[in-house]
């Protein structure tokens, strides 16, 4: 019995001192500016972005762009295909999203038609030819696995953004039915950069201007007879576009597409202004010099995001490098982010922005603190006056459970938000339950007139499975909230559902164990203060 | 020390008071909700908040009126509120929906009402903090807010049906759906906002009422098996009485704990924190006299719950303590 004792005594002064050292250690050695091993600091309890600051962004990924560009791409393929075959077609049309129709094909050439087109079979459907047009269905399998993988690109490529933004632990994570994308940047407060870092597509093109400059969109549109041709984009001159804003006519084919980079850097124009150069990959930079090589003397843009960044006329052969001119230091900085990032798979939108400054996040720690503090002093003043001596041992039961849940948290790398916090003063109002309902039961045996030892015995005994009945149950809804919410609402469902699994530890092993440790050498124990 | 001692109250006398209380409360904030409405936190809403920190603290009206004269696209639903503590000189200002709450146009809002009071005359000011959701994230949450529930419940149901009776799971579970009208009543008269704290806090009311029920519950099940001859009113009244001291010092200590929080808990945990002080004692009440008459409601044709349910462990225990009881004398 004693020996049995000792080792439950040993149990909880080993639980005691590596809970100690994993949860509470750390707070107080960064609030004291104690020495801390390296191995530690990396297992500290993380603040959420509610107490530390800064930007928290919630991005949808417009899957049906990513699907689009693919059609509109097979389609174009399908387009230069045709014509090197000699097919002639009336027109090749992207129809909606995920279809693409080729009109006119001539019966006589039906069967070059149908081997031409048998490259875009692997990934579209092909319907049935009436009167010549054919309609490509891009195949279902196939866009459930685009729109899957268009947002995996995405997050990667936001991850390589944050990255490049120098941003110290930063969270960028799938949410939602999958098409959601949070991403939360502490310490960021410049929200407006950090969005056009993340959210510009950084598709970079390199092609001919057809016509243009226009003065006005409707003038480039007049040109045209109101109908842009389908190898053709009318696109803005810089900035958004809108009154002021010139336009130019290019080719839709580019020479190079930002794939074909090799690096982007910051660098200086001739005039000592801010310039994005960037170097080709090799089989690039063939294809470019010829690319330049043929059109001597015409004039090529360089376009970012469906923005002519800037026009020049080709003076001669090049090959592997170029730059961009006429951007602020501030673009400059970004647009290299974006490049070297690669491009995003598809346009995403923003549904939700927060900004907590860091004066607001200390704050909130101030005040939760606060709370904890006198909450815990309540608790234990109402404990120590109700139960005497036996409220000491409540206490250290409870002092005990929160070393552990600090512990705990702090090891399996939950995240303290304000809600957390909200949490941890309940799980010490709620969590002396356990022991209430002991002790309660402990009182009415004793009332019955048995010993003390029984009567703690049957307490602990009977208790346990109502326990175990309550703890579950609300480990139930507490697994739920963890299923429903998002940042700090997940902080508040891990304390609360680690609160409950140390609770049960503390007061029914370590507050038993105590208990036998002060009637351990009386073999007669008469009273028991409670 | 005893709150209570060998008390012998007939809580299940009361069950139609408590029963017909009960409705007033809820329909009284049902009526309250439709025509007052219950106000919806940002997270729900959608819009723009921001928390901005003036150099010299403006008066609230102030604040309304440069929003007024510089911002009229923001109308009469502007909320001016000043926020923490005093000496902070923080203002909080929350525009509802607009309507472009996303994609390039998401902190526009932001941007006017920045512009509105930088051209007021109020002085320096620094935004310390924003919030901006746009309206598809509220139909989200709501719906995700919902089924957490419904599920939540579903598996409590579940659970006590298995570790009881069926009828004790009914109770348990009306007494809970019970407690969350009843603090949403609440809610509605103190209109607090209802924010996803508020959610997360009606949920832990959740837990805490049937945590509170499966207590008396356990007493019941205990007390049928040891009192044969009793009748099931009988057996419920002396278990509330037997479990009254530990529900009343459970409760006070919780509601010691929420009251800390309330007070000392900072702006963004008040409504968690009267959510919960709510629900606590909502919670206790319930389990008192909504959980257990409804087992008795039930059971009224029987007599007697069939006694006994999963008698495994029970039994085992008794057994066990029986066994250690002849150990030890």
């Amino acid at each position: 019995m004693l020996k049995n004792l000792s080792w439950r005594i040993l149990t909880i002064i080993v639980v005691l001192i590596v809970f100690t050292m994993v949860g509470v250690y750390p707070i107080a050695a960064s609030f004291y500016k104690w020495p801390m091993p390296e191995w530690l600091a990396a297992k500290q309890l993380k603040l959420g972005l509610d107490l530390k600051g800064g930007v928290h962004l919630e991005l949808r990924v417009l899957t049906d762009t990513a699907l689009k560009a693919e059609t509109e791409a097979q389609a174009e393929r399908t387009r230069e295909a045709l014509a090197t075959a000699g097919v002639n077609v009336t027109g090749v049309t992207a129809v909606n999203n995920v279809q693409f129709r080729v009109d006119g094909v001539p019966s006589a050439q039906s069967q070059t038609f149908l081997q031409t087109v048998a490259d875009a079979e692997s990934t579209f459907d092909r319907g049935s030819g009436t009167n010549g047009s054919y309609t490509f269905t891009m195949k279902p399998n196939l866009q459930k696995s685009f729109r899957e993988e268009s947002v995996r690109q995405a997050r990667t490529t936001i991850e390589r953004r944050v990255n490049e933004l120098g941003v110290s632990e930063p969270s960028i994570a799938q949410q939602g039915n999958g098409e959601q994308i949070l991403v939360q940047l502490p310490g960021v407060t410049d929200v407006e950069r950090a969005k056009g870092i993340i959210s510009s597509t950084g598709l970079l093109k390199l092609t001919l201007v057809d016509q243009g400059p226009f003065a006005t969109r409707e003038q480039g549109l007049q040109t045209f007879n109101n109908v842009v041709p389908p190898d053709i984009d009318l696109l803005p001159f810089r900035g958004e576009a809108g009154a002021g804003t010139v336009y130019y006519a290019v080719k839709k084919a580019a020479a190079v597409t930002g794939r074909d980079l090799r690096s982007a850097q910051e660098g200086l124009d001739e005039y000592n202004r801010p310039a994005v150069r960037f170097t080709l990959k090799q089989d690039a930079a063939l294809r470019f010099g010829n690319f330049t090589q043929a059109n001597i003397d015409r004039p090529m843009a360089i376009v970012l995001d469906d923005r002519v960044m800037s026009v020049a006329t080709i003076k001669g052969r090049i090959t592997d490098n170029g730059q961009i001119t006429g951007v602020s230091r501030q673009e400059m900085q970004d647009t290299v982010i974006t490049l070297k990032s690669g491009a995003l798979p598809a346009s995403m939108e923003y549904i939700q922005e927060q900004t907590i400054g860091p004066s607001l996040g200390a704050d909130a720690i101030r005040a939760g603190v606060t709370a904890s503090v006198v909450g815990l002093l309540l608790v234990v003043a109402f404990m120590l006056f109700y139960y005497k001596l036996s409220g000491v041992n409540a206490v250290v039961a409870l002092i005990f459970n929160l070393v552990i849940l600090l512990g705990l948290m702090a090891y399996i790398g939950a995240v303290m938000t304000l809600p957390g916090i909200a949490g941890f003063v309940l799980t010490m109002g709620i969590g002396v339950d356990s022991n209430v309902l002991i002790f309660e039961r402990i009182k009415e045996e004793l009332e019955q007139g048995r010993p003390v030892r029984i009567a703690l015995n049957a307490g602990f005994n009977r208790v346990f499975l109502t326990l175990l009945d309550t703890h579950i149950s609300a480990a139930i809804a507490a697994l739920f909230l963890l299923q429903f919410g998002t940042g700090p609402i997940r902080g508040f469902a891990y304390t609360l559902l680690i609160g409950l699994g140390s609770n049960l530890f503390t007061s029914t092993f370590v507050s038993r164990t105590l208990f036998e440790m002060v009637l351990g050498r009386r073999t007669q124990a008469a009273t028991l203060s409670i | 020390m005893h709150i209570f001692h060998n008390t012998s109250f007939d809580f299940l006398r009361w069950r139609w008071h408590a029963i017909i209380l009960s409705w007033v409360i809820i329909i009284a904030g049902i009526v309250m909700g439709f025509t007052k409405g219950v106000p919806l936190g940002l997270e729900f809403a959608g819009g723009t908040q921001i928390i901005t920190q003036f150099d010299k603290t403006p008066s609230i009206e102030s604040v309304r009126q440069a929003l007024d004269r510089n911002y009229p696209a923001g109308g009469e639903n502007v909320v001016v509120q000043s926020y923490g503590e005093p000496s902070q000189r923080q203002v909080m200002i929350r525009v509802p929906q607009v309507g472009g709450e996303s994609g390039t146009s998401l902190s526009a809002t932001r941007s006017a009402v920045e512009a509105a009071l930088r051209s007021g005359g109020l002085g320096n000011f620094a935004t310390v903090g924003s919030e901006i959701v746009s309206p598809t994230v509220g139909r989200d949450l709501s719906q995700k807010g919902l089924s957490a529930f419904v599920l939540s419940l579903v598996g409590i149901l579940a659970y006590i049906a298995f570790r009881f009776e069926f009828s004790f799971a009914v109770g348990a579970v009306i007494a809970t759906v019970h407690d969350i009208f009843v603090t949403f009543a609440f809610l509605a008269f103190f209109q607090y906002d209802l924010t996803l704290n508020v959610i997360a806090a009606l949920l832990t009311v959740t837990g805490y009422s049937t945590n509170d029920t499966i207590v008396i519950f356990d007493r019941v099940r205990e007390n049928l098996r040891s009192m044969r001859s009793k009748s099931l009113n009988e057996v419920v009244n002396l278990s509330l009485n037997q479990t009254l001291g530990r529900t009343v010092i459970t409760a006070g200590t919780a509601l010691l704990s929420a009251i800390a929080l309330f007070l000392f808990g900072g702006e963004v945990l008040r409504g968690f924190a009267f959510t919960m002080i709510v629900g606590i004692i909502t919670g206790t009440y319930s389990s008192v006299f909504v959980a257990a008459a409804i087992v008795t409601f039930w059971n009224r044709k029987t007599r007697r719950v069939a006694a006994a349910a999963p008698s495994g462990d029970a039994a085992a225990g008794q057994r066990g303590r029986k066994q250690k009881r002849a150990k030890a004398s």
